[in-house]
This record gives C-alpha cells, structure tokens and sequence, in this order.
C-alpha cells in the first residue's frame, strides 16, 4: 500500500483501475481501534457468531475452532463482544494502552 | 458557382412531398450525378404544409444552406395554392408543376403569374387508378420530369425501383411505375 | 468494391456501425438521432450484425449499459443529441475517466430551452471538457468515414479516450446525400479486433473499475487523461493517413481550404463550410484572397497547427454554432484567440455567433462574414469583437 502511494501518475494503472485483487489485506485498519477485544478460551463454546457477524474478516479459523484475533484489521467495533451469546460472554472490549 | 438544378416540392404532410425528393435524387445519383435531397426542417404532422428540395449536379455539392431560388416548383396539393406562395423565389424561366384537375392556364389566373412555364397533372386520380390510394408523389416525379427535361423517364423509373424494391411487394412497385408513366404522358402544358 | 448510395447522415452513420459491428450497442430514441439508430435496428434484425442491442429507458441508462458493455470488453456504441446528451452527461464524464473508447455518434442540435429540434452545437460544445475526443463532420461522408477511423484512435493503446462524432442535425443527418460506402470487409479489416484494456471478464486478472480516489490519487489520475488527449492527435493523423488510402478523401485535424495565399480566413466547424467553400470560389474569382479553415477535431485542439495554418493571415474570423454564456465570446473563438496569443501573434480577429436552433447559414452571411474582414484589413480595426449572423434587432 504505502508503495503505491508514492507513485506518479505515470505509473499508476489507466482510469484509477485497481489491478492487484484482493488487495484490501495491505490496508491495515488496526490502528483505528481503542477498544480491543480480549478471547476468555475457557468460556468459549465455538458457536462462531464472532466469526460470522465480523465486518473486517478479522477473526481466525482453525479446524473449526476460533484461532484469534487479526489485530492488523480488527477496528475495535466491538460487534464480536456483542453477538457473543450474554451465556458465553467469552469477548469483553478493553481499552487498548498505544 | 457550378451548375445546380434545384426543385423545391410542396405537399401536405404525409402526401410523400420528401420521398419524392429523394426518389428523384436517387434516380440522378444513379445517372452519375451528385445529389441532395432533404425536408425543411421542422416538427411534422400530417396535413400541415411541408416543403423538400433536391439538388442535382455535375459536380459535388458542399452548399448545405436552404434553397431559395428553384429551377423548378412541385406542388402536390392544390389547395396549397390559396395558402402558400409557391412561385416565391421561381426565376423567370423557372418551372412549376401543379397537382390539379384544371388546365394550366387556370393556374395561371388563378395565382395571377406572369412569367415561368407552367404544368398541370391530375396526379390524385392517376394515383387512385393506378395505387388505390390517393399519393400523388410519385406520378408527380413523372410530371416533373417531363417538365422540367433533367432525366429521361428511364432512370427515374429504375432509380425508383432501386430505392423501394427492398421495402415494398412487386405490386406496388408496380403500381408506382405505372403512375409515374401515365403522369410523364398526360402532363398537360400551356 | 467501394459503392455509392443516397443515405442521409442518419443512415450513412448507421451503415459505419453495421459494418463496424460492435459488441454492444445501447441507445434511447432522441430526435435527430432516432433514424440512425431505427436503420441500425434494420440492419440487425436483417441479420447483417451480431450486436447485442440493449433498448434501455433513458440516455443515462444508454451511456451506463455502454460504460458496463466497455468495462467488461465489449466494443460498446451508443448515440445520442442534444437533450439525451445533457441526460448521458455524469456518465460522459464517468466514460471517460475509466479510458473506456466508446464511439458515439452525435447528431448535433440546440439545447432546451425554448425547445427545439434543429441545429447548433450546443450539445457537444457543452460537453467538450469531460475528456472525450470530439470529431466534427462537414457532410454525410465524413460522418460515415469520421465514424469508422473514431473507433481506431479511441481503441488506440496510446489513448484510450470516448470519441463522439457530430453531425449536423436534419442538415445533415435528414438530408439525403450521395455517400460513397466501403465493402463491409474493408471496414472490419480496417477497426481490427478489439482488444479490451484490463476487461472485467477476465477471470484470470481480476480488476476493480472506478474505486474512491481522493486527494491523494484524483490528480494523478487526472493527468494521464490529458497526457491521452495529446497523445491522440498522432494517432488521429495516422489513423486519417491510412484511411485515405481505403478512401481517397485526406483526413487531418482541419481543411484548409483555398489557405496558401489568403490573405482573410474564416474558421469553422461542420456543414457550414460546406457552404462556405462556394463563397471562398466567389471572392477569389473576384481577385479576394480568401481561404477556409474548417475544423475537424475540436478535442484535441489541435492549436500549434491552427498557428502555423493561420501565419501571416491579415484577418480571422471565427464563427461559433454555440453561445458561451458570459464568455469572452464561443468557445471555437476562445480556443483560437488563446493559441495564437501564446504563439505571440496578433492577427486582427472576429468571432461570429450564428445558427442557433437551426437558423439557416446563408451565403449572404458567409458573404457578410468576408466582407467585414476585408472591412478589418482596409481600416487595420475591429470594431465589434463579437458578432451575431444573421440575427434579428
């Protein structure tokens, strides 16, 4: 991302057309967050709401099991937090010290 | 200038005033001339009072302004004598062909003209005889032609044939052909 | 075999496209435009093109189906005039700016309001900065023939720009003229294959069109568009070079016409000069120097061109078929002035307004044009800078 961001309109691909797909991965949202959210492994049933309700794609899977958090991408909304069933309450939202 | 024959027709809207224009145009482009056929331009409705022109000549024609002076005048519908001047712009020599049942001299009267060569044909009815249906364009180009002397009867009828076998049944094309030899002979002159 | 045929502009236009035979053609009926695309219907109903017609129900809806048909590789037309123009225009802009060569022929007529049906160019002229090459036609050969080469240079690597093509409403596009017509193979070979630029349909390189873009990348994606515009004009000269040899006709960006010697010269885009060229024979059997410049290719205008063609002339005049409200006159005039005022030469210039809504161009206005200039020569002064042809007082 940030290379592109250094080129001249020379080199820039014809009519602002974006040629690399998929490349929404290089722009890290991270850093927008306060909040971050915090996994309690011992609470979590796998239900996987987190993983489905997540606007950013910033929930890992593994085998069928939560696998983490992508820090690079994950906003802080806090939507995981809130669609994790009030049972579970496996996700709380902390403020993130910078 | 170069030499230009320019014939302006008159007709009511939908009688084929512009078809007749171009049946003519086409018939001089397949002779080898350089051609323009083309409407006054404006809203058209059927009835209302329409003019076309053609342009005929040896050379290419790059003049696209109105024409105001026509060697020859059209008129497809008598009735359009007591609401347009269809001399205006005529030369002296100029010629005028009327679709009507009176003789040439009644024209003349009638429109009190001095000057110009005037033709008379019942187009109407040699249309209702030879199509069934009174368009009186296309025995008019026959008039205009004998009139006015620019293209042997030949070439109009074969430049007709060109332009409307795609569109039109055997018959009808026919019928036209027919129409346009009846007018060609029964022009009537003073 | 080449063939000669009556059409009127409309046809002559829709013969180019049948034999063209694009990809994809969307359109909404627009008087003068209507026959063009109606004879069009004829040819593909008739079987003679393989092009998927879209009939969509607005222009807007015409230029975006032709802007999605393009972005996805299709070689993608529509036409319009007038009023539809103005409907299409966030879309002109938008086709463009994506470097999508779509060609579109325009049937040049007078902007809404009053309304009205026949001629100027306000339509085009209004619409001569959203980046689109811009090719004005003199008669119904040159639409036909302005057509065919538009979709060579629009497609051209180097460019990659819309092209419209204008002709002038009823006068030329409902005038039936005799049109030389090329074999359909001449004209097929002729455009080539297209080969689109990062199409969407092409699973293998996905690729997204008309992203966001703020400050930071607009600009840079600016540029290029006009760095495209001045590219274009060799490719117009080359692509005109090589269609002169399937035609015999010279193709440039302006006729000069009777130029070497004249001493007075009169600007002027499309079937006008037509018109004009009787009159410049006049003078010059009179003895008067007189010379015609008429532009073809408004967009890009071609100014160091108009300069050398213009070098040593005593008087010029510029007639505009388009107000620029609040101007410094129309716009054919402001471009003309700018070019030469930046090649530092001062010829006495004249612009004349005239044929708005259709009032006809005579010979005594184009006569009445060349004699004010002789006027400007005698006395060395311009006492009116901007003209009205032809206008009632």
């Amino acid at each position: 991302m940030s290379q592109i961001r250094e080129l001249g309109y020379k080199d820039l691909p014809l009519g602002g057309k974006i040629l690399d797909a998929g490349n929404s991965e290089n722009y890290e949202t991270g850093g927008w967050r306060t909040y971050v959210p915090v996994h309690d492994a011992e609470k979590c049933t796998n239900c996987l709401l987190c993983w489905i309700f997540c606007p950013d794609g910033a929930i890992f899977v593994k085998d069928g099991k939560w696998a983490g958090f992508d820090l690079k991408h994950c906003k802080g909304c806090g939507i995981c937090a809130e669609q994790c069933p009030p049972k579970v309450k496996a996700i709380t939202m902390v403020k993130e010290e910078k | 200038m170069a030499e230009i024959t320019e014939i302006r027709w008159h007709g009511r809207g939908g009688q084929g005033a512009v078809t007749a224009a171009k049946i003519l145009a086409q018939a001089a482009m397949e002779k080898g001339f350089h051609i323009q056929a083309f409407p006054e331009y404006g809203a058209e409705r059927r009835g209302a009072p329409v003019k076309s022109f053609t342009r005929i000549s040896k050379d290419p024609i790059t003049i696209h302004s109105p024409i105001h002076n026509p060697s020859a005048v059209a008129v497809l519908d008598a009735t359009l004598l007591d609401a347009v001047d269809v001399t205006e712009g005529l030369p002296e020599d100029g010629i005028l062909v009327v679709n009507t049942v009176d003789n040439p001299a009644d024209v003349r009267k009638k429109l009190n003209l001095k000057g110009r060569k005037v033709f008379t044909v019942d187009a109407t009815q040699i249309s209702i005889d030879c199509l069934g249906k009174p368009i009186p364009n296309t025995p008019m180009i026959g008039a205009v032609m004998r009139a006015a002397g620019t293209l042997p009867l030949e070439e109009v009828i074969s430049g007709f044939k060109h332009k409307f076998s795609a569109k039109f049944q055997k018959e009808v094309i026919e019928g036209n052909i027919k129409a346009i030899k009846r007018a060609y002979e029964e022009v009537k002159t003073e | 075999m080449a063939k000669t045929l009556g059409l009127t502009g409309n046809e002559a236009v829709a013969y180019a496209i049948m034999q063209i035979n694009p990809d994809v053609m969307a359109a909404y009926p627009i008087t003068p435009q209507t026959a063009l695309v109606q004879k069009f219907a004829d040819f593909l109903a008739d079987g003679d093109v393989d092009t998927e017609m879209i009939l969509v129900e607005s222009e807007h809806s015409a230029m975006s189906a032709t802007v999605g048909a393009s972005a996805a590789g299709a070689r993608a037309m529509t036409a319009t005039a007038a009023n539809g123009l103005a409907l299409m225009w966030e879309i002109v802009y938008i086709a463009a700016s994506n470097r999508l060569p779509i060609v579109m022929p325009v049937i040049n007529r007078a902007l809404s309001a009053p309304i009205n049906i026949l001629c100027d160019h306000s339509d085009t002229m209004g619409c001569r900065d959203t980046g689109w090459i811009q090719i004005y036609s003199e008669n119904a050969q040159e639409a036909y023939e302005n057509t065919i080469q538009a979709v060579r240079i629009a497609e051209h690597p180097d460019v990659l720009l819309p092209a419209m093509v204008t002709q002038d409403g009823f006068i030329i596009s409902h005038g039936m003229e005799d049109v030389t017509i090329l074999e359909k193979e001449q004209v097929q070979k002729f455009v080539g294959e297209y080969k689109p630029h990062y199409p969407l349909l092409d699973p293998e390189h996905p690729v997204s069109y008309g992203p966001i873009d703020f400050h930071d990348f607009y600009f840079e994606h600016k540029k290029p568009q006009v760095d495209a515009m001045e590219n274009a004009k060799q490719v117009i000269l080359d692509v005109g070079r090589e269609f002169s040899k399937l035609s015999g006709r010279e193709y440039g960006f302006f006729d000069a016409y009777r130029m070497e010697d004249a001493e007075i010269v009169a600007i002027m885009m499309s079937s006008t000069a037509g018109t004009t060229r009787p009159v410049v024979d006049e003078l010059r059997r009179q003895g008067i120097k007189a010379g015609l410049l008429k532009l073809r290719v408004f967009r890009p205008f071609p100014a160091e061109e108009i300069v050398a063609a213009l070098q040593g002339k005593k008087a010029v005049a510029i007639l505009d078929r388009a107000i620029s409200f609040g101007a410094q006159g129309g716009a054919l005039f402001s471009e003309v002035c700018s070019a030469l005022y930046n090649a530092g030469q001062r010829i006495p210039v004249i612009n004349f307004l005239y044929g708005l809504g259709g009032r006809p161009a005579e010979i005594e206005n184009i006569q009445e044009v060349y004699q004010k200039l002789q006027r400007i020569v005698q006395t060395g002064k311009v006492d009116n800078l901007i003209n009205y042809l032809n206008l009632r007082e």
